[in-house]
């Protein structure tokens, strides 16, 4: 009886470690080459696409970030957005539309030397809200600002 | 993609590189209807930017469809003077492009 026991623990310890084993290897390229996030660039809402993007939705409103946004955009198909934070240790500065079909555009990870800036430009359907989320220290600080779109960018 | 998708400038000045770089890509964001046949136009955009300088990334973007086509990226970064930026795109069907600038 104990025997058998001992027998069946040791058989699902082995079976288990070869299991991880087995996962850890064939997870580790994948992770390596499908970095971009889809669960995250997919997610119709704002508050869900951040969550799977950065790990968390608790965010704190800050000064220290500055949206440049036009006040009011002619055309939603380009609309030039410049973050910039300047608090230290920035990480990564993410950029969402919440009124875009798909919320988040744009993330970019910041590393080695590069300062909290980034500048793109992005498209809007409909007028709203530009956001700012920066990743600094392990911590979430967002921005917002409003953006008037006369001619939506992302309809046909 | 065409053999010219990207166009990169980057500038040292006091201590700091701005690189400014401008892609060739349609950035079809996959929400758009084709006015023709009616059936939505298929989603083809860039995902994926790494920008590295002496092999170390220092930028790496992940974006969706809702950037602009022909996308517009501008970051700064600390030192670089002398050394040369490689930046890589790839895109959602997996075509990509790489080139490489000279700090000046």
């Amino acid at each position: 009886m104990n025997n058998l026991r001992r027998l069946i623990i040791k058989g699902s310890m082995a079976a288990g470690t070869l299991g991880v084993a087995v996962s850890a290897g064939l997870l580790m390229p994948t992770t390596v080459l499908a970095a971009w996030p889809a669960n995250a660039f997919g997610a119709k809402d704002m508050t869900e696409g951040l969550a799977n993007l950065l790990g968390s939705s608790d965010m704190a409103e800050s000064g220290d970030i500055k949206i440049k946004a036009p006040d009011i955009a002619e055309n939603g198909a380009v609309v030039p957005i410049t973050v910039t934070a300047t608090m230290a240790g920035v990480e990564s500065i993410t950029i969402a539309a919440p009124n875009n079909p798909a919320p988040l555009v744009a993330s970019f990870d910041l590393a080695g030397g590069a300062h909290g800036y980034a500048s793109t430009r992005i498209k809007m359907g409909k007028s709203g809200d530009v956001i700012a989320v920066v990743k600094a220290g392990g911590k979430l600080y967002t921005a917002k600002k409003g953006v008037k779109v006369t001619i939506g960018g992302c309809g046909g | 993609m065409a053999a010219k998708s990207i166009k990169i400038r980057a500038k040292f000045k006091e201590g700091v590189t701005t690189v400014k770089a401008l892609l060739t890509h349609q950035m079809e964001s996959g929400f758009r209807k084709d006015s023709k046949t009616g059936g939505m136009i298929p989603a083809h955009y860039i995902q994926e930017v790494v920008c590295e300088v002496g092999g170390k990334v220092l930028m790496n973007a992940h974006w969706s469809g809702g950037v602009s086509k022909n996308p517009y990226l501008s970051f700064k970064f600390d030192g670089g003077e002398g050394e040369t930026l490689k930046l890589t795109w790839t895109d959602n069907k997996g075509e990509s492009d790489s080139a490489e600038a000279a700090i000046s």
